[in-house]
């Protein structure tokens, strides 16, 4: 076990070493979804504190059953709108919750960096649940895990990311934990939804969506946001779907073994059809499955030790 | 914990560790008065192996059928997690059956404070509501921590806390033999086998690394009669709790 | 009342003087300047060997905060803060509460400075009334009761037609027009500079283009209305190269480079600290190199702080809600002596002439120069003494500094303003004469 860090921020810190030891605890840990008595007492008496600061009810319940079913007790913190909204700052109310002793906190908060900046104020272990645009280390790692499972291996894949990278944390976890782990990674979108210097991230840019999945082993589809097309980086949503969003049809570029992945919810229709979402390249349901076990396996490896 | 130990004695041959475990599987059969029922649960990684081979001999001794063997991974339910500087390895458990209402033997191959026996205790009875639970252990060292006795024992080996106890198996390690090991002085270059450690470390032998082993004593849990100093022989006197044959329980 | 300043290097670029030299000040003005000149009786002396004595430094770009954000900053601290960093004058940016639009303001921001301010003050009143880049302000009267220039600055006049007007208007005057070029709706999102880093970070980035895009039409109405134009905090290699070239065809532009946009990359950003976060943000390598090179040639005519003051309050949370601004009265002078000049990349009278000749021809001020007769404004700085920048230490009300921690070796060690002392006491000592 090469696992020795206090906090779980960004999948750009985490060595192929680190990224291994979270999927090997994570698949040891999938049994315990199939017993009648969905229950481990490893954190009994630990505290987990889910503070959220954007509305997320599926990352924050795979979260809470994760703790759930390793005995600890888990607290949801629920604050939605900005921390300026609210009056308190999002230092004071961590350093409130600190107080009470958590041994981790796991957070999500639309400022990116906000994870960071608690990890440097909190002595308990911080977990990103998603920062921003910045990072979503655990959906990465459960994309893995979820790839991993389905091909046997990781290095030497092919996976081509589709939609809104430019707004997309779970876009930029995935590029660099796909490329810590030997996967060449494939960006495309329209220009406008590509951010700046893509390229000097290490992957391949394209703006033709049945080129960039021709070859791919993994299709992974980001949520297209509708705030996107009043902002102007799109004309429309239906423009959108027809040319980027994914249908049968479309699938015939693809290899016949290809996966369809999604960090969900997805937008039926728009980026995914409900065939293809439904359909049996999909592993979306996978995903989920994965990301209680991964979300366990994080857990287990932060909050179970001393820590740094 | 990187304290080298070198080989001090070989207490079971290749020949001598398959006659234990073939009067293991007999033991077995006999208690439970046939194979039905039985399901033998093996504590990663050895026991598991151990587990397969007395599943095998029971199934040449009765001609029918290899009771269900599965394997048991106790890290989750250790007592001593948050006590180390890493997490221990988790490597997942498969008992592809159900074990309610069924007679299950836990396998072992070394049995030390009991610690890992209860803890794969806790984590069977989260998998189920077994008939009966019984353990075999290959070999029972002393020294127990906890009330935890074996049922099936295939050898008694009387040993001091610094000593530990190695069982090598084929499919593991080349050989089966089991082997006392003790600390050694490293000499310059050479290499030192690996101590095979027990699941879980009792808290009196749990040392910082680098740091020799503590002498305090423990007065609940030694007795006098078996401290020793470092590069004295070991007394072979055999303590009461561990001479007297296993109680053997009916039903 | 005569103060003997002896021995220092003397290096006073707007009349060309480089060398070892006395100075004589008497009743606060440069009376001679000399090799071996005597202190007269009853006089004060500095020993300034081994030290560099200059004009006193010029700050032509200062937010002082006041009136009505005085919990940032007042003028009395911030003349303290400028008198710290060896600076004996500063310009004040008009985006105060109520906006420096009008000549009671201006009256007001130079009645403060008479009485607590311990530099010299010299306002800059807006362009537009209440900065909206609507009606043109009141300049005519600005001008009288003391304005210096005019500017948004804060702000982008984003209509062309209204700058057009504004330029021709302040001509008269015969003072320039400083203009913060960003376009805003190009900038809006960005939070930092658009690049990788802010790819990497998650930041909404705003490319350098949303300045060059400013600059470049600025220059153009520049030409168009014969006014002088003067760009605030270039920072882009795109932005220095159109003043280079419209400086060529004869166009009336100047410039000014803050110091972190000389020695930052937007690397400094990536540990979303909100003291790197500020307007123009900090840019990638190649523009901090080509501002250099500027500075170098004298395409940059000045250094200016943008000394923008903030509270804790206003810069703690999510860098994307916090303040744009970092304080920079205090560092700016040590960190360029150390990271300019101790490392070689820019020579020390180059340096001294962008703090001194440069703000002041540009803003035509009475300083910048040991001309006899001239103000005795005197800056003396220490080569060799070590500095460390912590932020509680700093005399700015506000602590907003991108520099905490830096350390170094160059420092002003005097600022004189009128022959005296800005601040109470300096680290170089002045011996006898009266009080």
């Amino acid at each position: 076990m090469t696992w020795k860090r206090k906090d779980l921020l960004s999948m750009q810190d985490l060595e192929a070493g680190e990224i291994r030891d979270v999927l090997d605890t994570a698949e040891s840990m999938k049994e315990i979804a199939t017993r009648e008595i969905k229950k481990v007492p490893t954190l009994r008496g630990k505290t987990v504190v889910n503070l959220f600061y954007e509305s997320s009810t599926r990352t924050r319940t795979s979260f809470e059953i994760a703790g759930k079913w390793l005995s600890a007790d888990v607290i949801n913190f629920s604050a939605s709108g900005s921390s300026a909204e609210k009056g308190e700052s999002l230092l004071d109310t961590a350093k409130n919750i600190e107080a009470m002793s958590p041994d981790v906190v796991v957070v999500r908060h639309k400022a990116s960096g906000a994870p960071a900046m608690l990890a440097r104020n909190l002595r308990c272990a911080v977990v990103n649940a998603g920062d921003g645009a910045h990072e979503h280390p655990t959906q990465a790692l459960l994309d893995l895990l979820t790839i991993r499972e389905k091909k046997g291996h990781l290095e030497g894949l092919n996976v081509t990311i589709v939609g809104d990278v430019a707004h997309s944390r779970v876009a930029r976890s995935d590029i660099h934990g796909m490329k810590t782990m030997g996967i060449t990674v494939t960006v495309a979108g329209p220009p406008t939804l590509i951010p700046a210097a893509c390229q000097e991230l290490g992957v391949k840019v394209s703006h033709r969506l049945e080129e960039a999945i021709a070859h791919a082993d993994v299709i992974m589809m980001l949520r297209l946001q509708h705030e996107r097309m009043t902002a102007g980086f799109i004309p429309s949503l239906r423009e959108y779907s027809r040319v980027w969003g994914l249908s049968p049809d479309k699938l015939k570029h693809c290899r016949s073994d290809v996966l369809i992945m999604h960090p969900g919810p997805v937008n039926r229709g728009v980026e995914l059809s409900p065939e293809v979402a439904d359909g049996p390249y999909s592993v979306i349901l996978d995903q989920v499955t994965n990301g209680v076990a991964v979300r366990m396996a994080v857990l287990y490896l932060l909050a179970g030790s001393k820590g740094a | 914990m990187s304290v080298a130990y070198r080989e001090k004695a070989q207490v079971l041959d290749e020949g001598a560790l398959d006659r234990a475990l073939t009067r293991i599987a007999h033991e077995i059969v006999e208690q439970a008065g046939g194979v039905k029922d039985i399901a033998l649960v093996g504590i990663k990684t050895r026991g598991v192996t151990l587990g397969q081979r007395i599943a095998a001999k029971i199934a040449a001794i009765e001609g029918g059928q290899k009771p269900a063997v599965g394997a048991l991974d106790i890290t989750l339910y250790r007592d001593d997690l948050g006590l180390k500087a890493e997490q221990p390895v988790v490597r997942g458990t498969e008992i592809p059956f159900p074990i309610k209402g069924r007679t299950v033997v836990l396998v072992d191959d070394v049995l030390f404070t009991g610690r890992t026996i209860r803890a794969a205790l806790d984590a069977l009875m989260d998998l189920g509501r077994p008939r009966v639970i019984r353990l075999a252990v290959l070999v029972d060292r002393g020294h127990r921590e906890l009330p935890i006795r074996p049922d099936y024992i295939g050898k008694n080996l009387p040993t001091s806390r610094r000593e530990t106890v190695a069982v090598l198996l084929r499919e593991h390690d080349g050989t089966d033999r089991v082997v006392i090991q003790e600390p050694a002085e490293r000499e310059e270059g050479e290499p030192q086998p690996k101590a095979r450690r027990a699941n879980m470390e009792s808290p009196s032998e749990r040392s910082e690394e680098g740091e020799p082993q503590p002498k305090a004593r423990r007065a609940n849990m030694e007795s006098p009669s078996e401290r020793s100093e470092e590069g004295e022989p070991q007394p072979k006197a055999r303590r009461a709790n561990m001479d007297s044959p296993p109680e053997r329980s009916e039903g | 009342m005569s103060l003997l300043i002896k021995g220092g290097r003397v290096i006073d670029p707007w009349n060309g003087v480089d060398g070892v030299q006395d100075v004589l000040v008497i009743d606060g003005t440069i009376a001679k300047l000399g090799v071996g000149l005597k202190a007269p009786e009853g006089g004060a002396v500095v020993d300034a060997t081994g030290n560099v004595v200059c004009p006193g430094f010029i700050d032509i770009h200062v937010h002082l905060r006041e009136p009505g954000f005085e919990y940032k900053e007042t003028i009395a601290t911030g003349t303290r803060a400028a008198a710290a960093g060896g600076f004996t004058a500063v310009a004040c940016m008009a985006n105060t509460f109520p906006v420096n639009d009008n000549r009671a303001v201006t009256d007001f921001i130079l009645a403060k400075a008479r009485v607590e301010g311990c530099v010299r003050v010299y306002p800059i009143g807006a362009a537009t009334r209440g900065l909206k880049g609507d009606e043109l302000a009141e300049m005519g009267e600005q001008a009288e009761a003391g304005c210096v220039a005019f500017s948004d600055d804060g702000k982008c006049v984003m209509n062309a037609e209204v700058y057009r007007r504004a330029m021709e208007y302040a001509l008269p005057f015969g003072v320039p027009i400083i203009s913060h070029a960003e376009d805003c709706h190009l900038a809006h999102r960005g939070v930092m500079n658009e690049g990788l880093v802010s790819t990497e970070l998650g930041l909404a980035g705003q490319p350098a283009t949303a300045e060059d895009v400013m600059v470049a039409r600025d220059i153009l109405l520049a030409e168009l209305t014969g006014a002088h134009l003067h760009i605030a905090h270039i920072s882009t290699a795109g932005a220095v190269r159109m003043v280079r070239d419209a400086r060529a065809r004869g166009v009336r532009v100047t410039a000014e480079v803050t110091p972190h946009h000389l020695v930052m990359t937007d690397e400094a950003v990536r540990d979303y600290d909100s003291n790197t976060k500020m307007a123009p943000p900090l840019r990638g390598k190649r523009d901090v190199e080509a501002c250099l090179e500027a500075l170098t040639d004298g395409t940059i005519d000045c250094v200016a702080t943008d000394h923008a003051p903030h509270a804790l309050s206003d810069k703690e949370g999510e860098f994307a809600e916090a303040a744009n601004g970092v304080v920079g009265l205090e560092t700016a002078v040590p960190v360029l002596l150390d990271r300019l000049v101790r490392q070689g990349r820019l020579d020390l009278p180059t340096l001294v002439a962008r703090f001194t000749a440069g703000p002041a021809r540009l803003l035509n001020l009475p300083g910048g120069r040991l001309s006899v007769g001239a103000p005795a404004d005197i800056t003396v700085l220490d080569l060799e003494r070590a500095w460390t920048v912590e932020p509680r230490h700093l005399l700015s009300r506000s602590k907003n500094t991108p520099f905490a921690g830096w350390s170094g070796t160059g420092a002003p060690v005097l600022a004189l303003v009128g022959g005296k002392p800005a601040l109470p006491s300096y680290p170089l000592a002045i011996s006898g004469g009266a009080a």
